[in-house]
């Protein structure tokens, strides 16, 4: 039952082209597909109080049990959490796309298609209980996203920056295999959870520190943290709610659950905590720095998303302290940094999320999104500017806004931290809030530029492609829904922080304990360090915010070649043209090269495993006596392969080879394997008649005299192929290096209800090659069909030229 | 492959008959006796490209509608949607089942899931196997 809502995604991704080709004349496609976030949501939303009280749910749905491969959901606090923000946020970015995408213009399938993908993979990601499992729906995510990006494919902004993401991304989700490999090696289990059981083994283990930087690094590249960032403002070219939904709310959250769900297996660890905090903090203040520069108001979103993430990720690292100090009053102090970062993981998503919203009204209305152009727009737009001003002003962490309660909280984290007195934290711990407070206030001066850029000042409709007016209600429902949450998560935040995140905190700190003392939420502690810092914010920033003309001119003329992009782009096209003259070097374009490669491969890979692992051990003790019709079958064989070397014309050489599998097929009579004679009397007639269709395209044959080196390495390379597949063949019969797997075909018709073993083991013992072979043949097939209807339309419009 | 070649032609009109049909014995008998999907799907699209040397592409095209490329494409998602049945009952990906059933002329029948997968491997081989010699004589 529960995998069939977190599946659902997927399975109604399949019938979206339908529903997109019989009515979206009539409703627009988003209508249909809300269905699918709305019912998920609900569908979770029964487990919050089982989860609150702490329950588990686990879910098996086996896929290769024999391998231990099996789709394991398991549902917590920290899942559960994920599961409703991408339900939830789905189901209003989809209200809001069908306003936002037009439906006469736009190829919806497409999107729609993308966009439940997108979904059925971020679901899958945070239920999976197996690592392997998590891997594939982590990089469907960033297929999805690569997709998503791309989807006004005809841009070439787009294209780049779908190929920018797509590469920083798989580059990260690379590392996190290697991570997984290694928690699998170490722990040997695929099971997140039976990793949390044995720790021990992990911990003690020579491989756990390469194993946390692999993990890590794919954790930062998905969340975009410094210097992984750089896609992130460039994903922007998406449309809007895709924005809105992936690269905010939702996907490049995708690390910090990571993050968070292997918090208590690498998290206490001193490596762990200045990597995962140390980085944050520096993405915090990259972020915030660089969107100050920003013109475009999406860039400049992107950035702050950059930087909120890395906030996050900070208070994160300092929650992982609680690991440490185990259940003690100072475990007790930095758990509640990880209560923060939950806490602000899901305040961002509703400020951020309606912001974007903004940002694509904004867009759609005046076809401008440059702050440069914009202004006054508080008089035509005035319930957009209502929930700007409130996105806005939680994002700078004023009351009454749910950002206020979790920046207050990652100050007083902070002020912890510099305190804690472990890890070298007693020389430098004072630059955590130092650097916290002033990348707050460079947070806080981009949220009023933001804001009072785009509504505030004269109005200059002369600028404006079009003619402004307030955005249609629909396109208001999604962003007017998230600003309620926000202003009634500051006035009731522990109705979330009860239900919703403590449940998440437990799954993330499982050894901490914590009470609900704790874990209160209070508007006022009173007046102390935190709340002076945060007036500090409001003063310093509001000076900055004033003066901001003169400054920002400075910033945004900052070199082009210092930065990362510039990089990035060097890397790039220096990658381009190594890979592209490796490439060009051994691609000679000869068939008989290719040839070589593969053949020099295959001897290399065999014959090296044979002599590696003893391989090479002859028995020719169980040989059943060789009959007059055997040796006579191995002299026409020979005669015939003799032909094909000595033949004077193709035709004869074909001929003569087909030959020899005849013969192949003889033996197979002999040995009475009458299925196997079939297939390659088969095979073989099709194969010769393949032969003779592109014989049609080989040059003459012709008896002229190579040079000795070049009939040296055919001579070399057929002696060493033919030398490999004997010694092969031999010693695989005298081998008994793994269980004979006898009675699985003995016992063929009890098990698989089949009286020919052959087709028992092609459909029913081995079926997964079987289909995995038809699908390579099928594939082949078409790639067959291209290849060759490429060529000769290509060659036509060559000729019409 | 456009010939006026009369014996062949004869030939072929009886010959196709008889492999078609040997080929769907071969098929349907596979679970019990020497054939299957593979050998089955492999001689029909034999049978098929013997049609097609001896009548030429585009008469046989005109009568056997069917591409072929869609046909390979079809018995791959057949093959993969058997594998999807046992899912959905519960059981790992690919669980073949088998059973017997008392019909009224063959009398106790065996009818096998492993026949669908079969018939989904032998489309994928008729349609790839054509599919590419179709490609491949068509390129001038």
């Amino acid at each position: 039952m529960f995998y069939t809502f977190i599946f659902l995604p997927l399975i109604s991704a399949l019938f979206v082209p339908l529903l997109y080709k019989y009515f979206n004349r009539l409703v627009h496609t988003g209508w249909f597909v809300l269905v699918v976030p709305l019912t998920i949501f609900i569908y979770l939303l029964q487990y919050i109080p089982g989860v609150a009280a702490g329950d588990t749910y686990k879910y098996t749905l086996s896929w290769i049990p024999s391998l231990d491969m099996n789709i394991v959901f398991y549902v917590d606090g920290l899942s559960l959490l994920f599961g409703l923000l991408i339900s939830g946020v789905g189901a209003l970015v989809i209200v809001y796309s069908i306003y936002y995408m037009s439906k006469i213009r736009e190829a919806l399938h497409n999107f729609y298609i993308y966009l439940l993908m997108f979904m059925g993979a971020m679901l899958g990601l945070v239920f999976s209980d197996h690592l392997l499992v998590l891997y594939g729906f982590w990089e469907l995510t960033s297929v999805s996203s690569f997709l998503l990006i791309s989807y006004w494919y005809e841009r070439k902004s787009s294209r780049q920056g779908a190929l920018k993401a797509m590469l920083i991304t798989v580059l990260g989700g690379f590392g996190l295999l290697a991570g997984f490999i290694m928690m699998i090696m170490m722990a040997d289990t695929y099971s997140i959870r039976e990793i949390l059981a044995n720790l021990d083994v992990i911990q003690n283990h020579a491989l756990f520190i390469p194993a946390m930087l692999c993990v890590l690094l794919g954790a930062f590249t998905k969340s975009a943290q410094f210097p992984f960032s750089i896609w992130l403002p460039d994903a922007m070219e998406a449309p809007t709610p895709v924005s809105s939904y992936l690269h905010s709310a939702t996907m490049v959250k995708a690390g910090i659950y990571l993050v968070a769900r292997m918090t208590p297996i690498f998290g206490g660890s001193s490596v762990w905590f200045w990597l995962v905090a140390g980085v944050g903090l520096i993405t915090l203040l990259y972020g915030s720095l660089t969107a100050l520069r920003q013109t475009d108001l999406k860039a400049m979103l992107a950035y702050s998303t950059i930087s909120q993430l890395g906030l996050i990720m900070c208070l994160l690292g300092v929650g992982s302290l609680a690991v440490y100090f185990g259940a003690s009053d100072s475990g007790t102090v930095f758990g509640v940094a990880g209560f923060a970062a939950l806490f602000h993981l899901f305040n961002h998503s509703t400020f951020k999320g309606s912001l974007f919203m903004v940002v694509g009204i904004i867009d759609h209305e005046t076809g401008r999104r440059d702050i440069r152009y914009l202004g006054g727009l508080m008089q035509v737009m005035p319930i957009t500017f209502t929930i700007a001003l409130v996105g806005g002003l939680s994002m700078a962490g004023l009351p009454p806004f749910n950002g206020f309660l979790s920046k207050e909280m990652f100050f007083a984290a902070v002020n912890e931290v510099s305190q804690a007195g472990i890890f070298g934290l007693s020389k430098i711990g004072l630059l955590f809030p130092i650097i916290a407070w002033i990348a707050s206030i460079f947070t806080f001066v981009y949220c009023m530029i933001f804001i009072f850029k785009t509504f505030g000042g004269t109005y200059r409709p002369e600028k404006l492609t079009r003619t402004v007016h307030e955005a249609p209600w629909g396109m208001l429902f999604s962003p007017i829904i998230l600003g309620l949450l926000v202003i009634f998560i500051f006035f009731f935040p522990n109705v979330l922080g009860k239900y919703i995140l403590t449940p998440a905190l437990t799954s993330m700190l499982p050894m901490t304990e914590m009470s609900s003392y704790d874990l209160k939420i209070s508007v006022w502690h009173g007046l102390n360090l935190e709340l002076v810092m945060t007036i500090g914010v409001i003063v310093v920033g509001l000076l900055f915010f004033k003066s901001s003309k003169r400054w920002i001119q400075a910033m945004r003329n900052y070199p082009q070649g210092l930065t990362l992009n510039h990089w990035y782009n060097k890397g790039l096209s220096g990658t381009e043209r190594f890979s592209t003259s490796l490439t060009n070097g051994y691609m000679t374009g000869s068939l008989r090269s290719y040839l070589i490669y593969t053949f020099a491969f295959f001897v290399i890979v065999l014959l090296s495993s044979l002599l590696l692992l003893y391989g090479i051990r002859f028995d020719f003790s169980n040989d059943a006596a060789i009959s007059v019709f055997d040796v006579g079958l191995v002299l026409a064989m020979v005669i015939a392969a003799g032909t094909v070397l000595l033949a004077g014309n193709r035709i004869v050489a074909i001929v003569a080879l087909g030959a020899v599998g005849y013969m192949v097929a003889m033996f197979f009579v002999i040995f009475r394997a009458p299925d196997l004679a079939l297939t390659q009397m088969v095979v073989e007639t099709v194969s010769t008649l393949l032969f003779l269709l592109c014989f049609y395209h080989l040059p003459k044959l012709t008896k002229q005299i190579e040079r000795i080196p070049f009939k040296l390495t055919n001579l070399i390379i057929s002696i060493a192929m033919g030398l490999t597949v004997t010694l092969l063949a031999l010693s695989a019969n005298g081998h008994k290096m793994f269980e004979p797997i006898t009675s699985f075909f003995e016992n063929a018709f009890e098990l698989a209800g089949a009286k020919n073993i052959v087709n028992a083991i092609l459909v029913d013992f081995r079926g997964f090659d079987t289909m995995l072979e038809i699908s390579v043949l099928a594939v082949a097939g078409l790639g067959v069909y291209v290849l060759v209807h490429q060529r000769s339309k290509g060659r036509e419009q060559h000729e019409n030229e | 492959m456009k010939t006026n070649d009369v014996i062949l032609k004869t030939v072929t009109r009886v010959a196709a008959v008889i492999i078609l049909t040997f080929s769907i014995y071969l098929f349907s008998n596979g679970h019990h006796h020497p054939g299957g999907g593979f050998i089955g799907g492999l001689s029909m699209s034999s049978a098929i490209v013997l049609l097609y040397l001896s009548f030429g592409v585009d008469k046989v095209r005109e009568n056997i509608r069917v591409d072929f490329k869609k046909l390979s494409a079809l018995g791959v998602l057949i093959a993969i949607g058997t594998g999807m049945a046992g899912v959905i009952f519960g059981k790992p990906f690919l669980t073949q089942t088998f059973g017997h059933v008392d019909l009224p002329i063959f009398g106790d029948t065996e009818l096998a899931s492993a026949l669908i997968f079969d018939t989904g491997v032998a489309l994928a081989v008729i349609g790839t196997a054509v599919n590419i010699i179709l490609s491949i004589s068509e390129d001038r």
